[in-house]
């Protein structure tokens, strides 16, 4: 039971990180394209824990970690470099 | 039996959360509703995720791990900065002062207000509770 339901969390965290490429590629505003960025590390983290569930080992979190830091800095340096057109003052 | 419907129970409410975060961020009309969204697949989906391979590794494999802890905490404590510096870009980006509903009060929206501005009115304020 426990493999079908990492299936189909598996298919709709891929096909969520499908329409956020699509809302980079089309985005209206420049807001939404950061933001559907940062829902891709989100995703991306969320993948990573699911991929490590269907190995069974614990080795993935580390990275998941790392690529929650990243998301977060990559995310508010884009929005500072926007607002203040610098990004360490 | 029961932990497998709990693990199970987790993981496709974290898959369909995370989905329909994703959606809105495409469906919705508004960029402010559309900042709303992706905080569905923030809290229930990547948590829902987190919880179930807690689950998974603490009653199934058998050892207890916390990174997941770890991760919760950082993406919670993460997730409003975020949300405040994009809507923070997009009102600046898009809106003028103008167009904002007024604060009720004789300053400005915060964000808008200039640091010449500020220090004049604090200024004035902290002359009026001396005299």
């Amino acid at each position: 039971m426990i493999g079908y339901a990492l299936t189909f969390a598996l298919a709709c965290f891929g096909l969520a990180l499908l329409l956020n490429i699509y809302r980079v590629v089309r985005a209206p505003t420049k807001g939404d394209r950061i933001l559907a960025l940062d829902t891709m590390v989100i995703n991306a983290i969320a993948l990573l824990a699911l991929f490590g569930i269907l190995e069974g080992t614990t080795m993935y979190f580390e990275a998941s970690m790392i690529i929650a830091m990243t998301g977060f800095i990559s995310t508010v340096s884009y929005t500072r470099f926007l607002l203040r057109g610098d990004i360490i003052e | 039996m029961l932990v497998e419907i709990l693990i199970a129970a987790c993981l496709v409410i974290s898959g369909i959360f995370g989905l329909v975060g994703s959606f809105g961020l495409i469906k919705l009309p508004d960029p402010m509703m559309r900042l709303h969204a992706p905080t569905k697949a923030t809290t229930l989906g990547v948590g829902g995720a987190l919880i179930a391979s807690m689950l998974y590794f603490y009653f199934v494999v058998g050892q207890f791990s916390f990174h997941e802890l770890m991760i919760t905490l950082f993406l919670f404590l993460t997730a409003p900065i975020t949300g405040h510096f994009v809507a923070k870009t997009h009102l600046h980006l898009t809106c003028k002062p103008g167009d904002l509903p007024p604060t009720a009060t004789d300053r400005p929206w915060a964000s808008y207000e200039s640091d010449a501005e500020r220090a004049r009115i604090e200024a004035a304020a902290e002359g009026e509770t001396a005299g």
